[in-house]
């Protein structure tokens, strides 16, 4: 077991600075994902912004705290208000709230908060364990197998999508065709630029996301009044007793190993490993009619798996470059627009910032615990601050973010025509990660087509005779009919539905 | 086309699909008038030519599906939760959001966000005028110190349209 490199990163993540700005991810985080309405993804986007303000490690390290502290805020809301930002949450939300309906709002938070710690610690130690292989086993990659696999994380990624798959799939190439947008990097061609110079270096990705998933879901919320009963006088008594934290041990255990594994899969590993440790809960308990009525294992379970899992998900980004879910396509954007290409190269180019970026992780979960369990009531209090306030107020953070960045008025007018554009997609059926996802990966995919091409001078079985592209382009098929079939689409709706 | 009579199309997929159609026949358009290249050597435009395509494809594809009885989740959901399209709070918002792209420059960050947060807060289902302002200005000057004091963006508090 070689531990060196976590040593490193722990070296370098608890430095006064990082810890500092670990912190400040991690509180404005919360701040932004306890917001009704907002998910950790749109939270990231929105804050996105403000990180590129300080340098690649402290900005990343920041980005991670971001997203923990957004996940926690959305547990909390999911809880209290039985509004989950997002489908992993939704999970929390079914014994969650009716936890907090009986007076129990406080022991749930805190099994939320532990639970995700100790997924965290595990899934940060299986992380050291096997990005490194995994990582020089990609470097032998060529570009055809790099087609492959993008291809392979794009189709898998419509797992994403809760809607049908064609529409995920046309998302996805809507997606590519946008990344396409600027300057060619091969012949230095403006491509879709329409004369402005201003858009040479293509479209703004912070703007993209900001306007999909922050404009559009605020245009969304503003649909209809907010009607949310909150049960915020009930927070009191944090403290777990003797009887629930035993009936917790196992569940969080089992929800943990369920996330590490499940995390890894490119698409919707969270979702999955949420959904799947809660029905294995309900089916191995005792007293499965609980379930569903204010069992505390309903809340230790798909808590843990969602932690564990989003950490494992930074294996695939930090070794291949390859985004799992939309928080990670953000996360790529910003290792971009900070001058490093994520993959396979950043473990030894870049090894303080591979290490302390995993190290801060696990930082950022025990500040967590350490912050916001005690500053619960502080958080809750920011339920009680109206609507009307608070999205003018993001609204107005997200563009000047945005603005300062470059500069640039386009970069500004790019948020307002993908919120429309969101928004109507979104209205339609469409959902915007695959979009997002389709986006940030668009560039490596056609670099990786034209360079193998060159290689294979022209021919375009090279990807299906070279057997690792061939068989990650199977995997790439298989997934694309098996989301397709029948039965699993049922199967799925079923599994999206089931909160109702 | 049986069923097409039987049953009104389903229209969010013919909008879906429409869009889809008219965004992949621009890119494939615009791509086939840059330099397309061959397989070996593939121009600038093979690639956006090749994906404008199958977007076109993809979305011809979901609007005969609209025809066929349209995607039966999405149809389902879209009759539980019929909320109407807010549209006046939406045309705010996005005024908003362009009056900042606009005027950030020439105005200066103060009174651009003035009036941005201004626009975007009576977009809110409970705020009048009166209200708005007072967000505005609340909001103003909480962007100026955690922006501007805080974080010490270099952004020109008041612009060259003012005199400075």
């Amino acid at each position: 077991m070689d531990l060196s490199g976590l040593a490193l990163g722990l070296e370098t993540a608890l430095q006064p600075g990082n810890i500092l700005i670990c912190l400040l991810g991690v509180t404005l985080g919360t701040l932004v994902g306890v917001l009704p309405g907002i998910g950790p993804t749109a939270t990231v986007a929105l804050l996105l912004p403000i990180t590129f303000n300080f340098d690649p490690i402290a900005s990343l390290i920041m980005l991670a705290g971001i997203y923990y502290g957004a996940q926690y805020g959305g547990s909390t809301t999911a809880i209290l208000l039985n509004l989950p930002g997002e489908s992993s949450a939704a999970v929390t939300a079914l014994d969650g709230h009716q936890m907090a309906l009986q007076g129990r709002a406080g022991p749930a938070l805190a099994t939320a908060a532990l639970g995700s710690f100790f997924a965290g610690t595990v899934a940060t130690v299986v992380l050291a364990l096997f990005a490194p292989p995994l990582a020089s086993a990609a470097l032998k990659f060529g570009p055809a197998e790099y087609f492959a696999l993008v291809v392979l994380g794009l189709i898998a990624s419509i797992a994403l999508a809760s809607g049908s798959p064609i529409k995920a799939v046309a998302m996805i190439v809507l997606g590519l065709l946008l990344g396409t947008m600027g300057q060619d990097l091969n012949t230095g061609v403006p491509r879709f630029t329409f004369g402005i110079r201003e858009l040479y270096n293509g479209l703004d990705f912070v703007s993209l996301a900001v306007g999909m998933f922050g404009l559009a879901e605020i245009i969304r919320n503003l649909e209809r009044r907010q009607s949310a009963s909150l049960v915020t006088k009930k927070v009191r008594g944090l403290w777990l007793t003797r009887k629930d934290a035993r009936a917790i041990t196992w569940p969080v255990l089992r929800g943990t190993t369920m996330g590490s594994l499940l995390g890894v899969l490119p698409g919707a590993g969270h979702v999955l490993a949420a959904f799947t440790s809660y029905s294995l809960e309900k089916r191995l308990s005792r007293t499965p009619e609980r379930f569903g009525r204010g069992a505390i294992q309903g809340v230790a379970a798909p808590e843990s798996a969602n932690n564990a899992a989003a950490q494992t998900s930074f294996i695939p980004l930090l070794t291949l470059g390859l985004p799992a879910h939309p928080v990670m396509a953000l996360l790529v954007g910003a290792f971009i627009i900070q001058g490093i290409t994520p993959g396979p190269n950043v473990i030894n180019d870049e090894p303080a910032l591979f290490w302390g970026l995993i190290a801060s992780m696990w930082v950022g979960n025990l500040l967590l615990v350490m912050l916001n369990l005690p500053l619960i009531g502080l958080w809750v209090r920011m339920l009680t601050v109206p609507y009307e306030v608070l999205f003018p107020a993001i609204i107005a953070f997200a563009a000047i973010g945005c603005y300062s960045l470059g500069l640039n008025a386009w970069d500004v007018f790019a948020i307002a025509a993908s919120g429309v554009l969101g928004y109507a997609l979104i209205r339609w059926g469409c959902e915007p990660a695959p979009l997002l996802l389709g986006f940030v990966l668009g560039p490596l995919l056609e670099e990786n087509l034209r360079r193998a091409m060159i290689i294979s001078r022209g021919d375009p079985t090279v990807f299906v005779t070279r057997p690792i592209s061939a068989t990650l382009l199977l995997l790439a098929v298989a997934a694309l009919v098996v989301s397709a079939l029948p039965a699993v689409r049922r199967k799925r709706e079923v599994v999206f539905t089931e909160e109702d | 086309m049986a069923t097409a009579g039987r049953r009104r199309p389903f229209v969010p997929d013919l909008l879906a699909g429409g869009v889809f159609v008219l965004l992949g026949l621009a890119f494939a358009i615009g791509g086939a008038r840059y330099d397309v290249g061959s397989a070996l050597r593939m121009g600038p435009g093979y690639v956006p030519l090749l994906l404008g395509g199958i977007l076109t494809v993809l979305g011809l594809v979901i609007i005969a599906q609209a025809f066929l009885g349209g995607d039966q989740p999405a149809r389902e959901l879209a009759d539980q939760e019929r909320a109407p399209v807010p549209w006046w709070r939406a045309a705010l918002l996005v005024a908003g959001v362009l009056y900042f792209g606009a005027t950030v420059r020439g105005m200066g960050l103060a009174p651009t966000l003035f009036v941005m947060t201004f626009l975007v807060a009576l977009a809110g289902h409970r705020s009048g005028v009166v209200r708005a302002l007072i967000t505005a200005a609340g909001l103003t000057v909480l962007c100026l110190v955690v922006f501007v004091y805080l974080l010490q963006l270099r952004l020109p508090l008041f612009g060259t349209w003012l005199g400075r």
